[in-house]
């Protein structure tokens, strides 16, 4: 049975403000997710304010301001801050996306909540621990699988068959699709979720890979594929703009497919 | 300088927030709406048993039964009992339309939420209107 609330350890407390910039006209107001694994503390959420005028457009911006002006100890990942490296991937006013391609205008309302990606072991802050989910990337063998030969030269895929990898090719393992599944949040030890299916259905139908049986079979279990319920979240938040529900509908078909 | 630092245990890491701070979609609401008046559907199943029972049973009983489901309460639960089984069946079309990976895109997954609710509410109201114009 899932467990609604949150163990004791990871209920939120009333977090500390910090005082409004000097000076500054416009504001924005940030309430970040704390918690740091040295002070034997529960969470809390901080409340900062954020000078607009001293400021880029973006929440990522805005927590790098944090960072530098206000409160160093914050701490959050982000690499290229232009939505490809999927470092900077958290909860934003209760949807998962990059705080980098987030504008704090387009967030709306007053008030930014940020939080980790949902339903994650928090190891500081805005930091989740993403072991188990690049675990099961790596289950799915995100990687080509022959048994002919290898040609002399490349392997060799038609424009046709390369279309076929639009919308799966781009993802760029932020985790904010399998982060967002409530299938995840229940079952996350079992059940692969949906960027690392996505994956799964991206090597399945790549023209040039061999071991489509070999997928098939990986999948074909009540958890890994089945606790996919088309709750439909994942596409609902990818800040790519894909469907890994659709993929792994597909793989469902797939399997009946070969079933019959 | 590592021992030091891990001559400590460090604490056991939080869960972070999920339903408390998760913002409802339209699909994840169906998604649970599905859920919860397939159960409902399943635990009122037992009312149509006894339905049957007491119609078998003789006409005293059935008298008795029906003045039980034609009280204000047993209407309230009928009515309750009848959306969940319209809800749980446009439910179940939507994920087999869903399954053939037809409708899936942005506008038309939450047209089709959206449309799961309508539906079934207004399908509810037809049918009870029809019962009212009957009996």
């Amino acid at each position: 049975m899932a467990e609604f609330s949150l163990p004791k350890n990871s209920r939120i407390k009333q977090g500390r403000t910090w005082p409004k910039p000097e000076g500054a006209e416009r504001v924005t107001e940030f309430r970040v997710y704390r918690w740091n694994p040295d002070d034997g503390e529960n969470p809390s959420v901080d409340t900062y304010y954020v000078d607009r005028e001293h400021c880029g457009p973006m929440i990522l911006d805005g927590l790098i301001y944090i960072k530098n002006t206000i409160d160093s100890s914050l701490t959050f990942r982000r690499s290229c801050r232009e939505g490809i490296c999927g470092s900077c991937s958290m909860n934003i006013n209760g949807a998962n996306t990059l705080a980098c391609t987030m504008g704090m205008d387009e967030a709306g309302g007053d008030s930014i909540a940020v939080y980790p990606l949902p339903h994650m072991a928090v190891i500081k802050d805005l930091v989740p621990d993403l072991s188990t989910f690049y675990a099961q990337h790596a289950l799915i063998e995100p990687y080509l699988k022959t048994e002919t030969p290898p040609p002399e030269r490349e392997w060799t895929q038609s424009p046709e068959d390369r279309e076929k990898l639009d919308g799966l090719y781009e993802c760029i393992l932020c985790a904010c699709c399998t982060t967002s599944c409530p299938s995840y949040w229940w079952n996350g030890d079992k059940y692969l979720g949906p960027a690392a299916l996505l994956q799964a259905y991206r090597w399945m139908i790549d023209s040039r890979d061999e071991g489509m049986g070999e997928r098939l079979d990986t999948l074909e279990d009540p958890f890994r594929l089945y606790r996919c319920h088309t709750i439909m979240n994942c596409a609902n938040v990818c800040p790519k703009g894909l469907n890994p529900a659709k993929a792994i509908a597909k793989i469902k078909n797939l399997m009946l497919e070969r079933r019959m | 300088m590592a021992d030091a630092r891990f001559a400590r245990r460090l604490p056991e890491r939080p869960l972070s927030p999920h339903l408390q701070i998760y913002r409802f979609t339209w699909t994840m609401a169906m998604s649970i709406a599905h859920r919860v008046s397939g159960a409902a559907a399943y635990f009122a199943a037992p009312l149509l048993v006894l339905w049957l029972l007491a119609a078998a049973q003789g006409p005293e009983a059935y008298a008795t039964l029906s003045g039980i489901y034609g009280s204000w309460f047993g209407i309230i639960v009928l009515i309750g009992v009848s959306w969940a089984v319209i809800h749980h069946s446009i439910g179940g079309v939507r994920h087999m339309v869903w399954d053939a990976t037809i409708g899936m895109d942005r506008r038309s997954r939450t047209l089709w939420a959206q449309g799961t609710l309508a539906g079934s509410v207004l399908l509810t109201a037809l049918v009870w209107l029809a019962v009212l114009i009957w009996s």
